[in-house]
């Protein structure tokens, strides 16, 4: 069992799936949900965030894949 | 006992809320079938075919301890005892987890067991392994039913379902994921539930800090509540005879908070440890606790601020609502649909992860300390992983039992800090005397760890019937602790002085001055040594600004 499968690979591949579908809600929102957050388009911010950060584990894990033998 | 969950406390979810909390639950459980192909042999099964690189072990070794009692427990802290809380963390977990990496790491990695009641049997006997294998299984049990009542909690305040109901739900998703992959498919989970609790969590504490008007307002707030200023700093008022709202002297926070409760949990827990153990080489091993400490550091910002914020923004809180309530209620006012439904998933990701590393480790410690040495030696690799998988069943069933034990108590962490007082603070003791100290005999380590772990019951006892007065809860379990860990070195000093030592060529590797891992050359058993020191002093170092920020 060296290498399981890729877990950065899983986390953004979720984070990409769950900030598509928040940044899409957070386009729409309406009065009532951004009167709940303060008036913070949050839904948008969040999901923004977590587009970014599952870019950024799909790219850490497509370019260096883990090497169990080797020293990191 | 307390029946849990007036059904005031009930959000508003939504389809969207249910595809985020879905998708969630399919890759868990896509992660376990997977996982499930791979796991070959024992050492696959129990210490994850020892092949992980550090970053996973090091987040998976915060998310272990991420579960409820950290989430809804130091929120409800943060609200009842105010800034003090944030002494768990950097007088308590940061120090202990550096010390772990650089004093202790080495020989647990390098002597190759499979847990740390084996460590302890390599060290003395196969009754101290026992004993300890014993009690940390009965720990393990109840803080399992602490994170299965938390669970039931939130899907109580989710979908209304009756308390039993849930908790039984949630069992059972837990054991399908965990009997699956076993411990690869747990670190696994955990390092994926640990980005979601804290992205779902910040939104959570960004909009109560709106919603209380900003910093300064709360903190204008807290003077004016029932904390009162004290609850706002983490030191001013811990003198001798001073009044603070844990109602403990900085002498109680520094030597039974931090050294005892805190380096026993860290260094000798094995649902900690075990993490660290399926780190691919002794590097990654080493630096698993103090790259887990880097996020450590910070995350009173998620779980004792939102607390405080909670205090000022939700009125009967502490009456009306249990302070457990404080996050799953901020998260009822301030957040719409979406950004809930992901929040929802950290939570219950959290409290799954947290039951996973209870019973991971439980069935690991059933198997390899108490059924393979003791009961049933020589079987094959299928038989244990066949056994491993019954334990996993066993211990969840025992954790649906103690969840209603936890049920009874209305500040989750003040329960376990006493359970962690009564188990790790005299294994600790034990620990240490015996890296320390070669006379330390087989005998003097037995009657230690039962000596220890009586006395700490006995006090906890009188005071819980009123026979001594130890002032908070809180306090109570530091003072238990230190007793539990005083009590444990006496008898072991004074029964190794006159009981046979142990023949001094068989400690190799196990006690400090000696080679950690013996079959290797001496520069690999040195690996990650100089990094891991450069980031454990930063750690320390951003713990002391933090600290200065709030004295």
């Amino acid at each position: 069992m060296s290498r399981l499968f890729e877990l950065r690979v899983i986390i953004g591949g979720l984070f990409l799936v769950y900030g598509v579908i928040l940044t899409v809600t957070g386009a729409v929102d309406n009065g009532a949900q951004l009167a709940k957050a303060q008036g913070v388009r949050i839904n948008l911010w969040t999901g923004l965030v977590m587009l970014a950060i599952g870019v950024v584990f799909l790219a850490w894990g497509v370019a260096r894949p883990d090497n169990p033998d080797q020293e990191s | 006992m307390h029946v849990l969950a007036e059904s005031h406390l009930r959000l508003s979810v939504n389809a969207e809320d249910y595809v985020i909390l879905a998708v969630y639950f399919l890759v868990v459980l896509g992660i376990g079938f997977a996982a499930r192909t791979r796991v070959k042999t024992a050492l696959d099964y129990f210490v994850a075919g020892r092949s992980l690189p550090a970053w996973v072990t090091g987040l998976a070794f915060v998310s272990a301890n991420l579960g409820a009692t950290e989430v809804i427990g130091q929120a409800a802290n943060g609200a009842q005892y105010g800034a003090m809380t944030v002494h768990y963390y950097w007088v308590g977990a940061i120090p202990a987890m550096v010390f772990l990496a650089i004093f202790m790491m080495p020989f647990y990695y390098g002597s190759r067991v499979r847990s740390v009641p084996e460590f302890l049997g390599r060290r003395y006997d196969g009754s101290t392994q026992a004993l300890n294998a014993v009690v940390f299984a009965i720990a393990q049990v109840l803080i399992a039913g602490i994170n299965l009542y938390a669970l039931a909690i939130v899907v109580q305040a989710m979908l209304g379902w009756p308390q039993w109901v849930s908790i039984v739900v949630a069992g059972a998703f837990v054991l399908v994921y965990i009997t699956l992959g076993g411990l690869s498919s747990a670190i696994y989970n955990e390092v994926l539930q640990f980005f979601v609790i804290v992205v779902s969590l910040v939104p959570v504490v960004l909009l109560s800090l709106k919603k209380a008007g900003g910093w300064a307002a709360m903190k204008t707030k807290i003077d004016a509540s029932v904390l009162g200023n004290p609850g706002l700093h983490a030191w001013r008022n811990t003198g001798f005879g001073s009044h603070n709202p844990m109602d403990a002297s900085w002498l109680s926070i520094v030597f039974g908070l931090g050294f005892v409760l805190s380096f026993g949990y860290w260094t000798t827990n094995f649902a900690e440890i075990q993490r660290a153990l399926s780190a691919k080489n002794m590097s990654a091993a080493r630096r698993t606790p103090v790259i887990a400490s880097y996020p450590k550091v910070f995350l009173p910002l998620i779980t004792v601020l939102p607390g405080m914020l909670a205090l000022v923004l939700v009125p009967g809180l502490g009456k009306t609502y249990q302070y457990n309530d404080a996050i799953p209620l901020l998260i009822r006012d301030v957040l719409p649909n979406g950004v809930l439904g992901l929040a929802l998933t950290g939570l219950l990701a959290s409290f799954m992860a947290g039951m996973a590393a209870n019973v991971s480790s439980f069935n690991t410690v059933l198997t390899t300390d108490i059924w393979e040495p003791f009961l049933r030696p020589g079987r094959s690799d299928e038989y244990y992983v066949r056994l491993g998988r019954w334990f996993t069943v066993a211990g969840v069933a025992a954790g649906v039992g103690t969840a209603f034990i936890a049920a009874s108590f209305s500040n989750l962490m003040n329960y376990m800090q006493t359970l962690f007082g009564f188990f790790n603070a005299p294994v600790f003791a034990t620990f240490l005397v015996g890296l320390i100290w070669r006379r330390m005999s087989n005998a003097g380590a037995f009657c230690g760890l039962a000596a220890g772990i009586t006395g700490a019951i006995l006090v906890y006892i009188l005071s819980v019937n009123h026979v001594v007065d130890l002032g908070s809860s809180l306090n109570v379990s530091f003072i238990v602790a230190a007793i539990g860990f005083a009590v444990d070195i006496v008898v072991s000093v004074l029964v190794s002085l006159v009981t046979t030592p142990v023949e001094q060529s068989r400690l190799e590797g196990l006690v400090w001055g000696s080679n950690p891992d013996p079959g290797a050359a001496a520069a690999l058993s040195r690996a990650g040594r100089g990094s891991t020191i450069a980031l454990g002093a930063g750690v320390l170092v951003i713990a002391l600004i933090l600290y200065i920020l709030v004295f």
